[in-house]
Order: structure tokens, then sequence, then C-alpha cells
């Protein structure tokens, strides 16, 4: 997964420095000094502050959403933070998603797969509830094969019973 | 992976001259609950040329392990033997084993020539002097040496115990590296007692679950080859594999051969919806056989194919049911507190083995096909998947450790819940499925 999102990354910043846009002063910077600083007013394309990025989408809108124990309900976060992910893939069209689904360790193995396929479900159709196509959005169960976090306490099993949206560039087909 | 070697079994008699049954059968109910470990003895075998040196003691070692393993014998180690045995056709001084407490004394012969080893065995009850069985022969490639060994323990097993074999038979398993978040898994198969591992897959793409055809030719598994959970047949002699059909935008897991060996039952999920389906190998044609907004996994036909038992959360959680292999009504059949999954029918059709989660324990447990006399055999952080020997007393599962260096093992049970022993693996270890008797 590390590895798609630096394709990803990398994907995004081509198309961005093939279109116009916002930061054309930042791609040189960027090259050359990676992060952006203060001075060059913070827009490097592809980074976190370049909100067309792959990069924002993960750490400003939020590319994951929890969920309670053996639930595949969203709670109003859930909801706010694919509310986000909606609009963003509205806007950034050149993009589809993977959404995975994720369950802790405290189930069988078949039984989270299944759980964690209702979670992208539940996911990909609040997506499509809230206007993006349901071809860019293909959904994929891990169960509890790849849990975030790797402690065997609630604190860590509240962070792995989620859904994950992986954007991969490309048209929809 | 080649077939290993046909195995030449002959039933000989082996010395005219020792009576052929004993008046008074050496016996070991183990119907019964707790029962005291029979005392035996497995002298080094008998070299009966200068090549077969090597071997004898080995074979003798693994005969002895294979029974020792099992709960429901004890060795009587060589430091107390008061004899040796060195010619295979001599009589048995038997006050010299009486005198030890060896009930049942196993004495055999290793011969080597031409890459090909020969090994004899008697098995004798101490107290009346007399020979159990007859004398047994097996022969077969000299790398093939522990199946000889597993062999003679199978038929030293079923002779004592009335029991079925199951020392000489394979497992196929999830082997399991690296970190509980970037884990590394690949399928590998070795022999019950964990020797002779051999990798069927390599680690590039996620593995689970893999299951033995009825006769150990073929496993099917799930794999992410593509990015989404396909289910693949492998055969087990070449290596090689196939994708079995199914819709892009599907997820296909949890699959397990039809007794017949050309169907199999399997789960598919479609719109995040879990039902259970049976395919035809060959022809890859698909029935459905629920179709509930429930999740519907993990099945397992009984050993005669006519019925399927599975877990659902129709009910709200997770809860066994069986029902026709062709679909149709299914009923429920657990009722205890908590949550069950993983059910799998014994070989010998009385039993459902199981996993289940009850306040925050994991158990593997077995119950009757309608649900009653429920019985937990084991309790942990995490247990898991169990699976059948081939004689229907023992299960394998896998246990996993509690945080983040957490770790699974296989384990193997008697089903009483006796003989508790872990399997050593070169890495973590899961999913096991136990073939068939070679």
């Amino acid at each position: 997964m590390k590895m798609t999102s630096k394709t990803v990354l990398l994907l995004g910043a081509l198309a961005l420095s093939a279109c116009t846009d916002p930061a054309r002063l930042g791609g040189a910077d960027a090259t050359a000094g990676g992060a952006g600083t203060a001075a060059n007013a913070g827009i490097v394309p592809g980074s976190a502050s370049d909100p067309t990025s792959p990069a924002y989408f993960q750490q400003s809108i939020g590319d994951r959403v929890l969920f309670p124990v053996d639930q595949s309900n969203l709670t109003a976060e859930g909801q706010a933070t694919l509310d986000g992910q909606a609009a963003w893939l509205m806007q950034n069209v050149a993009y589809t998603a993977v959404i995975e689904g994720h369950a802790d360790e405290q189930g069988t193995r078949e039984y989270n797969l299944a759980l964690g396929a209702r979670r992208a479900d539940t996911v990909r159709n609040y997506l499509i509830s809230k206007g993006v196509a349901g071809n860019r959005l293909r959904v994929v169960s891990y169960g509890k094969e790849r849990p975030a976090e790797i402690c065997s306490e609630e604190a860590c099993y509240a962070k792995n019973r989620r859904s994950v949206t992986v954007l991969a560039a490309g048209l929809t087909g | 992976m080649k077939r290993l070697f046909g195995i030449l079994a002959c039933l000989c008699a082996l010395c005219a001259g020792v009576a052929a049954y004993a008046q008074q059968p050496l016996r070991l109910d183990i119907t019964q609950g707790v029962i005291e470990p029979m005392p035996f003895a497995a002298p080094a075998f008998v070299a009966e040329n200068a090549a077969g040196a090597d071997l004898a003691g080995d074979i003798a070692r693994v005969v002895s392990d294979d029974l020792v393993g099992t709960g429901l014998f004890r060795e009587v180690p060589a430091s107390a033997h008061i004899s040796t045995i060195t010619d295979f056709a001599a009589p048995v001084s038997f006050p010299d084993w009486k005198a030890i407490n060896v009930q049942a004394l196993i004495s055999g012969a290793v011969s080597v020539s031409g890459g090909q080893v020969t090994v004899k065995f008697r098995l004798f009850d101490v107290a009346s002097g007399a020979e159990l069985g007859q004398g047994l022969q097996f022969a077969g490639t000299t790398e093939g040496w522990r199946r000889m060994a597993h062999k003679v323990a199978d038929a030293v097993y079923t002779r004592i115990t009335g029991e079925g074999a199951y020392f000489d038979t394979r497992v196929v398993f999830v082997s399991e590296s690296g970190p509980k978040d970037a884990r590394q898994k690949r399928l590998a198969i070795m022999d019950q007692d964990g020797a002779n591992v051999q990798y069927l897959t390599d680690s590039s793409a996620l593995v689970l679950a893999p299951r033995f055809s009825p006769t150990g030719d073929r496993v099917l598994y799930t794999s992410y080859e593509t990015g989404f959970p396909r289910i693949y047949v492998l055969d087990v002699g070449s290596v090689q594999r196939r994708v079995l059909e199914s819709a892009e935008g599907t997820m296909s897991f949890a699959p397990r051969f039809a007794p017949d060996g050309q169907r199999l039952v399997y789960s598919l999920t479609q719109g995040g919806n879990t039902d259970l389906y049976s395919m035809d190998i060959a022809t890859g044609q698909s029935t459905r056989l629920t179709s509930a907004p429930s999740i519907e996994t993990a099945p397992s036909f009984s050993p005669d194919g006519s019925q399927i038992v599975f877990e659902s959360d129709r009910s709200g959680t997770q809860q066994l049911y069986i029902m026709p292999a062709s679909g149709g009504e299914a009923k429920r059949i657990s009722f205890g507190e908590g949550r069950y999954g993983t059910p799998v029918w014994s070989p010998r059709g009385d039993l459902v083995a199981f996993t289940k989660q009850n306040r925050g324990r994991f158990h593997i447990g077995v119950m009757r096909t309608d649900g009653s006399r429920e019985r937990l055999i084991t309790a942990s952080f995490l247990d898991e998947g169990p699976t059948w020997a081939p004689n229907g007393r023992v299960l394998m599962f896998h246990r996993e450790t509690q945080g983040a260096s957490g770790r699974s093992t296989l384990y193997s049970v008697d089903i009483t819940g006796r003989a508790l022993r872990q399997i050593r693996t070169p890495d973590g270890a899961s999913d096991a499925s136990w073939g068939p008797l070679q």
C-alpha cells in the first residue's frame, strides 16, 4: 500500500505539472528543496499543501473512516470525512479509488473478510450518494490481514476497524 | 514437487515361530475420559546392513515421537532398558521388558540398498509375550524414511487403540513472516509432525486458508494476486495453479472441496454482501446456495457430501448452521454463549469442530451435528481454524499470541482436549488443512 501511495503521488505531480495551475511557482523549488517553505507561499504541487494532491486527500481530508466493533454503520465523524472525500473526488476527476475495508483481530478470518467488505461497500455507497460515479470506486476487503496498528488493545483495534480510500491515477473506464 | 514415492507395504508373517494373535490383546480404550498413558519401548531398530545403520535409530525415534505426541503412550527411555534387541528374528526376552514395566514393545529392522529403505517391525504385548498383529514391512526411498517411521507408528497406534491411522499424512498451511502490519504469507506443505516443509507459493501476494482436496492432490486457496481476493486451485505435484472463474467487482474466498473432489463450496461477496455458492471445478459453473443480506461464510461439507455446515450472522451474531448441499432451509445448531465460526465437519461425520469467541477469549471446540454436547477443548487470546486429522480424533489449529510481537503457531490436540502440542515450523504458521492418509 505504501508503494501504491508513492506511485500515486508521483503520478499526481506529473498530472499537475502537465495541467496549468495554482502553483507553477513552487514547482522548481519542490524538486530542489523538497517541502515548501513559508517564503514561497506554500503550495508545492503534489505535496500535502496542494489541495489537488493525493497527499492533501490523505492528510487534510482524511483517507480513512473508523467503525464501531462488529459494525459497518457510519458515524457522524465518518460521514463528515466522506463528505470531504466525495467533494474532492468530484473535483479531481482524474482519480479513481479503491476502498479497502479492514477489521480488527478480534474475529475469525473469513468473517472479518466479509465484515471488511460490508464496511468498504458502505463507504462506496455513501460516496455514490454524494455524486461520485460508481465506476470510479472499487472495493476490496483485507479483513484482519493488514492492521494499521499492531497492539492488542482497544486503542489499536479502534484504528484498525476502518476503511481506507486509496487513490489511483487514471481515467475511469 | 514430485510425489515422493509410491510406497510398498506388504503384509508378511515375518516369523513363523511366534503366535500371530495375542490371547488377551493389548488394548487402550480411548473412549473413556482420562487414561493412563501406556508405557512402551521402541529400542533402536536393528540395522540389517551397514547402510541401514544411519536410519535405524532415527526411525525408532520418529515412531516414539508420533506415539508420545498422542498423549496416549509414554516412552520408557533407552537408559532404563535392561536388554537390547540386536537380532530382529531372535526370541524376545520378555522378563527384561516386564521388569521395567513396558507394556508394548516395538522391535524393528532397517536395511538400505540402492536408495531404497526397507523397514520391518513387530509389536509385542509384553505381559502375555504374544505378538500383536503380524509383522509388517514397508519400503520406499531413503529420502522418504520418515514416512516408513510414520507407517510403523500408524500400525502400532491402530492396533492398540482401534482408531484410524493419521501419522503418515501431510498438512498444507500458511507460512508467516515479518511484523504484524506487514506480514508476508505463503503456502507451504509439511508432514503432520512439522518435518519436510516445502513452499508452494512465494510471498509476493497475500494468500489465505489453503484446503486440501480429499485425495491430497490439489489445494484450494485464496490469493490477492490480482489485488482482489480470488480462489485458486493448485496442483500439489506440479505446483501449477489456476484462478477459478469470478465476476469483476466481486471477492471470492473460503473455498472447500466437496468429498467428490469435483466441486467446491465458497463465499462470494458482491455489493458488500457475502453468500455461499458451489462451483463445478472443471466447468467453472457456479450455483448460488444462499441469498440473504447477512454474512454466510466458512462452509464445510459433510463427509457424504449431502449437507453443508457454515457460519452466518443472520441472527445478529455469528452462529453455525447446517443446510442441504444444494441450498435450501438452514437449521441453526449453535446456541451457547458467544460467537461461533469456522465450522468443520469431522471425517467420521459425528462432530463439527469450530472456533468460538466468548468474553474476549477464543476457543477451539466440538459439538455434535445437532448442536448437542458442545465441548470447548482449548482457550487462549486467539485460537482459530480447526482442521481434522483423517481419523477424526485429533485437531490442528493455530494460536496467535497477543500484542505487537504477536506470532501465529500451529498446535494439535486430541478431541478430549488432551495432548495439546505445538507443531514446530521454521516461521509463523496458520490456516492448517490436514490432508488424507497417504
